[in-house]
This record gives C-alpha cells, sequence and structure tokens, in this order.
C-alpha cells in the first residue's frame, strides 16, 4: 500500500507517460476538445510541418464562440450563418475544413448537438472521471466536476495535443476547497464560486488545482459542480476537481458515449478508486461555510470584485495594498459606480442567462422560476441562451421558451453568445448587464460595457424588476 | 522562435494588478486565422478613442514605448482566457519580456512557446523596480537569460527563476514540439497499457 494520494495525483499519475529529469512532465491527454477560435493557427502549424493528428479517435470539435444565436433566416444552417460576420463565417468554415482533412469528429452548426464546448462534452457522456481534458478555452474546467483532470491550454499546446497526444506539464500544487453546510433558498452553485473568488481573490489558486469537497458540493448536482469547476480559472486556478459519487455516475449513465454492459463495470470500478485517500496530504486548504451564503453579485471588473447582494460595495479603506486600492478604484471609474454603496436597487440594461457557466437546463429552470408570470422591465433587454441544441430542445420540450418569450425575453439558439460578444451579441458602451457568464473585466460582453456577474436567479431577478434585486424577496415561501 | 539570450531595452511600465487578455487583445479581434497584425491592436480598448484616434496619455501611444521590448506590470498579468493572442500581439508589438509579481497560468505557459520571457520578481524587488521607473521612466535594464539576472542601471541585480526546460527553448530558440516528438515510442508504449476507462 503506497502513500495515500489525492484525487489530482491519481490522475495525474495515471496520464504521466515520462518525466525526464530538468524537464516538465509528458501528460497524455484522453479527450482534446477544439473549436473554431484558437485552433486554426495549430492546424496551419501542423500542415507546414507535415504532421498529422495522432488521436482523431480522442478529438472532437464544435464551433461556439463566434456562431450566431439569432434564429434562422429561413430555417436552413446557411440562414444561422448568414447573421454572422465574414470572419466568423471563415473561422467556422476553416474549422470544418480542418476537421474533415485530419479526420476528426465535428459538431459543426448543422449538428444536433452542436453548442457550447463545455456543455456537449458531458451531456454526450464524453467527459468521464479520470480523464485528461484539455481545449483552447480556459473554461476547460468545467470537466472537472466528473473527477477529470481538465484546463485550458493555448494554440501552441493545441498544436503538440493534435500532434502527439501529450501535453508539457510541470506537476501543479493542490489545495483543497472545503465547502460545508447546506445552502439557504436562493442561493445556489454560482453565488458559491463567486464567494469563493472573492475571498480568495483572482490569484488566489495561481500554480494549484482545486479540489472542492465536503458536504455542501456533495449536495450539489453535476451541473450545478459544472458551475463550480468552470470558474477555478478565475482564480487562477489550474483546474478544479470534484470526487466522483453516485451522482456522478448516475448522470453519465447511458449517455451516447459513456461506456455500455461490461466496460461500465470496469470504469466504474476504476472510478471508484478516484476519491482522495484519507490522510492525503494537500499543500494548501481554505474552507467556506455554505450556510452562511448569500446570493452573490459583482461590482468590479474582475470576478474576485463580488459581494453578497444586500451587502456594500468596499472602500479603498478596506485594502492595505496600494495597488489593491488603485484596482478598486480603477474599477469603480469604469463600472460608474461608488464605493461603499449598494448594488441593491442599481437600474440594468441588459440581463444574459447562458454560457458554459450557466447555460444548461438546471440553469435556464431556474431563470424560469422567476420570469414564470412576469414580464422583463420596460426598457430592458433579456437574452437567455441555450448552452447547446440538446438544452435547448430540453427546455423547449418542458416549455421554459413558451416562459421566456411570454416574459418578452428573447430565446435563442445556443452558443456562446454575449458571454464573449464575439458573435454580434453584445451591450452597449455604459450600459450594465447582469449576466450569468464568468467574467466581468473592462469590454468583456461589448466595448464599455459594465458586466455584473451573478446566478440565474439573481440575473432573472434584475430582469423583471430593471434592477439589481435580492432574488431571496421574490421566492415562493 | 528567434533565440533570447540577453534583452538590453527601456523598461515600460503598466503597474497595475490583474491585467487580463481581455485587454490585452479583446475577443472582436480573436476572428483571425493567422498570428499577424495583432500588435495594431494590443491593449486595444485602452490605446484608442472611440473614433479610433490613439489616447495620447496611453503608455503605447507615448513615444517611450516605440521599440521597448521590456514590459513592467503587477500582479498576476495575463489572466483569464487562454487566447495565445495576447503574447502574439505582445511580441508583434516588439516586447521580449515582461515582468510581473506573478502571471496567469495559461498566458505563461503560451509567453514561452513565443519568444515573451515572463519574468516573476517578489514583492521587494516589484517594488524597488517600480520606484526606480517613476523615478527614471524610460530606464534601460538589462536581463541575461543564461544567467537568469535582470540588471538595472542602479547598479542591482536581481535573479529570477525559469525551469531549466523552458530556459532552453528560449536560449536556444527551439519550440517544444520537436521534443515531445521524440518521445513518439515511449507515448505508444503507454497507450498500450493507459488504462481503458474512456471511449470516445
Amino acid at each position: 500500500m503506497g502513500s495515500p494520494l489525492t484525487l489530482f495525483q491519481k490522475v495525474w499519475n495515471e496520464h504521466l507517460v515520462t518525466q525526464q529529469p530538468d524537464a516538465p512532465g509528458i501528460l497524455f491527454i484522453d479527450l482534446h476538445l477544439v473549436h473554431e477560435v484558437t485552433s486554426p493557427q495549430a492546424f496551419t502549424s501542423l500542415r507546414a510541418r507535415g504532421l498529422v493528428v495522432r488521436r482523431p479517435d480522442r478529438t472532437i470539435a464544435t464551433v461556439d464562440h463566434g456562431v450566431p444565436t439569432l434564429p434562422s433566416k429561413d430555417g436552413t444552417v446557411e440562414g444561422r450563418l448568414a447573421w454572422a460576420d465574414e470572419l466568423c463565417r471563415k473561422q467556422i468554415a476553416q474549422l470544418e475544413e480542418n476537421a474533415k482533412t485530419f479526420g476528426i469528429r465535428a459538431y459543426g452548426p448543422s449538428s444536433t448537438n452542436n453548442g457550447i464546448v463545455h456543455v456537449i462534452a458531458p451531456e454526450m457522456g464524453l467527459t468521464q472521471p479520470g480523464m485528461t481534458i484539455v481545449c483552447g478555452d480556459s473554461h476547460t474546467s468545467t470537466h472537472g466536476a466528473f473527477g477529470a483532470l481538465a484546463f485550458g491550454i493555448g494554440t501552441s499546446e493545441v498544436e503538440h495535443v493534435l500532434a502527439t497526444q501529450c501535453l508539457l506539464q510541470h506537476q501543479p500544487k493542490t489545495m483543497e476547497v472545503r465547502i460545508e453546510g447546506k445552502l439557504a433558498k436562493g442561493v445556489t452553485a454560482k453565488d458559491i464560486i463567486l464567494a469563493l473568488i472573492a475571498k480568495i481573490g483572482v490569484s488566489g489558486g495561481i500554480g494549484y488545482v482545486l479540489e472542492y469537497c465536503g458536504s455542501a458540493i456533495r449536495a450539489l448536482s453535476m451541473e450545478e459542480r459544472m458551475t463550480i469547476c468552470n470558474m477555478s480559472i478565475e482564480a487562477g486556478a489550474r483546474a478544479g476537481m470534484i470526487a466522483p459519487d453516485e451522482v456522478t455516475y448516475d448522470y453519465i449513465k447511458g449517455r451516447e458515449y459513456a461506456p455500455k454492459g461490461a466496460e461500465w463495470d470496469k470504469a466504474l470500478a476504476y472510478w471508484k478508486t478516484l476519491p482522495t485517500d484519507d490522510g492525503a496530504a494537500y499543500d494548501h486548504s481554505v474552507t467556506l461555510d455554505a450556510s452562511s451564503l448569500e446570493p452573490m453579485i459583482t461590482f468590479g471588473t474582475n470576478p474576485g470584485m463580488g459581494i453578497p447582494v444586500s451587502g456594500k460595495i468596499p472602500t479603498a479603506a478596506a485594502f492595505t495594498d496600494e495597488s489593491q486600492k488603485a484596482g478598486l478604484e480603477k474599477s469603480l471609474a469604469y463600472m460608474g459606480l461608488d464605493a461603499g454603496s449598494s448594488l441593491l436597487g442599481h437600474p440594468i440594461n441588459v440581463v444574459f442567462i447562458g454560457s458554459c457557466t450557466n447555460g444548461r437546463l438546471s440553469d435556464l429552470q431556474e431563470a424560469a422560476s422567476i420570469m414564470r408570470g412576469r414580464k422583463v422591465a420596460d426598457g430592458v433587454r433579456a437574452l437567455v441562451v441555450p448552452g447547446s441544441q440538446q438544452v435547448k430542445r430540453q427546455a423547449e420540450a418542458e416549455g421554459l421558451d413558451i416562459i421566456f418569450k411570454n416574459a418578452g425575453a428573447e430565446w435563442r439558439e445556443a452558443g456562446c453568445s454575449m458571454c464573449i460578444a464575439m458573435n454580434g451579441d453584445q451591450i452597449a458602451p455604459g450600459e450594465y448587464a447582469v449576466s450569468t457568464s464568468n467574467r466581468n473585466f473592462e469590454g468583456r460582453q461589448g466595448k464599455g460595457g459594465r458586466t455584473l456577474l451573478a446566478s440565474p436567479l439573481t440575473a432573472a431577478a434584475a430582469a423583471v424588476t430593471g434592477c439589481v434585486t435580492d432574488v431571496r424577496t421574490m421566492l415562493e415561501s | 522562435m528567434e533565440p533570447i539570450k540577453t534583452i538590453t531595452s527601456r523598461a515600460i511600465s503598466l503597474p497595475m494588478d490583474d491585467i487580463d487578455t481581455d485587454q490585452i487583445i479583446p475577443a472582436r479581434f480573436l476572428k483571425v486565422t493567422d498570428k499577424a497584425g495583432l500588435a495594431a491592436n494590443l491593449f486595444s480598448d485602452w490605446r484608442y478613442n472611440a473614433d479610433g484616434s490613439p489616447k495620447p496619455e496611453f503608455l503605447l501611444n507615448q513615444s517611450a514605448a516605440q521599440g521597448a521590448h521590456i514590459l513592467f506590470t503587477g500582479n498576476n498579468f495575463g489572466c483569464g482566457s487562454s487566447r495565445e493572442h495576447a503574447p502574439w500581439a505582445l511580441t508583434g508589438f516588439g516586447f521580449n519580456a515582461v515582468v510581473a509579481l506573478s502571471f496567469g497560468d495559461i498566458f505563461r505557459n503560451n509567453s514561452l512557446k513565443n519568444g515573451l520571457l515572463p519574468i516573476q520578481v517578489d514583492a521587494a524587488t516589484h517594488q524597488r523596480l517600480k520606484d526606480l521607473l517613476d523615478e527614471v521612466p524610460r530606464s534601460e535594464w538589462n536581463i541575461d537569460l543564461e544567467a537568469q539576472t535582470l540588471n538595472t542601471p542602479d547598479g542591482e541585480s536581481v535573479h529570477f527563476e525559469i525551469d531549466a526546460f523552458s530556459k532552453t527553448c528560449l536560449v536556444q530558440g527551439s519550440d517544444e514540439l520537436g521534443y515531445l516528438i521524440s518521445f513518439a515510442d515511449q507515448v505508444k508504449e503507454y497507450e498500450v497499457s493507459h488504462h481503458k476507462g474512456v471511449t470516445t
């Protein structure tokens, strides 16, 4: 019996092909997800070097960042792409061409499984415990919810994985994030992760893989766990992981690419060996009390600048560090907000419900629970964008689309949409958006736009009231 | 990739913390299928007015920035998105080194693959360098990668850490893919024995 290991260490050890002296480890990658924005230059370089994709069977492509979410002009895929600008259309066409040339399975705009890369891989059962998963996208950390080691990479590394199915990696450190207690009504997974990032800061996770554990995590569904792991990168972490359990296995079982029959039994037996052993040591530990949390909302220009919705925006006095004081001042100037003030009642212009953070069925169900029988406030534009075509079909089967449309919200096709604002969905300079996405950086949702990050519940509440609202006041008792 | 042994240049300063890659190169400029031309949009939203005219007060529009190879900045530089367009835009503008308190993880990896040397310094050194640039803007620094030192005109020399592998790649101007490919046989061997817990 060896020494006790963490979940991360087990997955790392299993995938280490070799570790040469004075060099990073060579890590085998089980699943490589590819999208249209960060892959073109990698394929070009691959061609220039005369290389092929080593494991097309372990490579999956989709288009999500630049695809229009407006309904097709004539019911056809071409009619949908007609909304895209020329550059986006070229990137999408190039991805499809690259996938064809190199024998990669692609879920293009015409696929019924098209959607945001971090939504479609789990829903098709491709994301499984114990895997190594990479993608040229920082929110690859999402897949860690299944007990996979999953992280974002750059385009050079996309090329490395295409060519060799391996990556050079220095072993990161491990951080235990223990979250105990029961969430109060109206407080969600999004609030947990926003509270954590507010606590440890946007650089608090640099160099670490976070492992979320504790009773509050165990009580979450897979979709909620994905929301948590998704934003690990916003704390600067390499990845976030959650040990698999019955909730994980139940989610995966029966999905298109889930193991079947004897393969399932074999996989399950392996997955059950993955959770962190008793007595395993982490390099660092933090705790968070879930029962004390409120709905969270951000006021600034990074995801760590979050407060409980009933709280006040901090003043410079809260910081000792001069550069943090300057950061706060710069952020508030951009946001047009005052230090020491409350956000409650602050008027907003746009609500965005969607993204790889909160664009899954349960997110839409939560938003619909607030919008049902209510109307989007005058002058507010509310956009609901399902994370995938599958999520869209599920939502429509439940009639959620009708609830949103009756409320006066726009019901869109799947894609990244206003989270990254590359596809034409964007906010105007100076506008305030309450957004269920993951980044409130300056200009992230449109040049000059101001983003307040929050949960689907809080976003839906803002949509119908027209201002920042404590959703708990709107919940049925 | 051009080999880097020494960099001698004035350093210019954007001393704020948490500069994310959306600021370095906003997402609307990621619709390209090659690496060329990104420098024109480096820090676009801080650099240009709505009408496209340069903001004279922004660092990159000042004469000191022209020909500068060293960027000095705060904590957590390059946080956020994984876009390699960020180092492509920075090197396109002429930067070969960024000196910071810390770096976003993916940005750091991306930089090392593009001839952009990320130099992390401790808080005391960072403060000294900041003071130095406040006192003597455009001060000329020297970076000796082989010796792993950052030398400033006040006569101070700071040792910085870089892993041996990345250093060799930068000094030789070699890329990592060749190294990875040289392990093809071991990868093949690994694939045979690798736990088949996945069906893709």
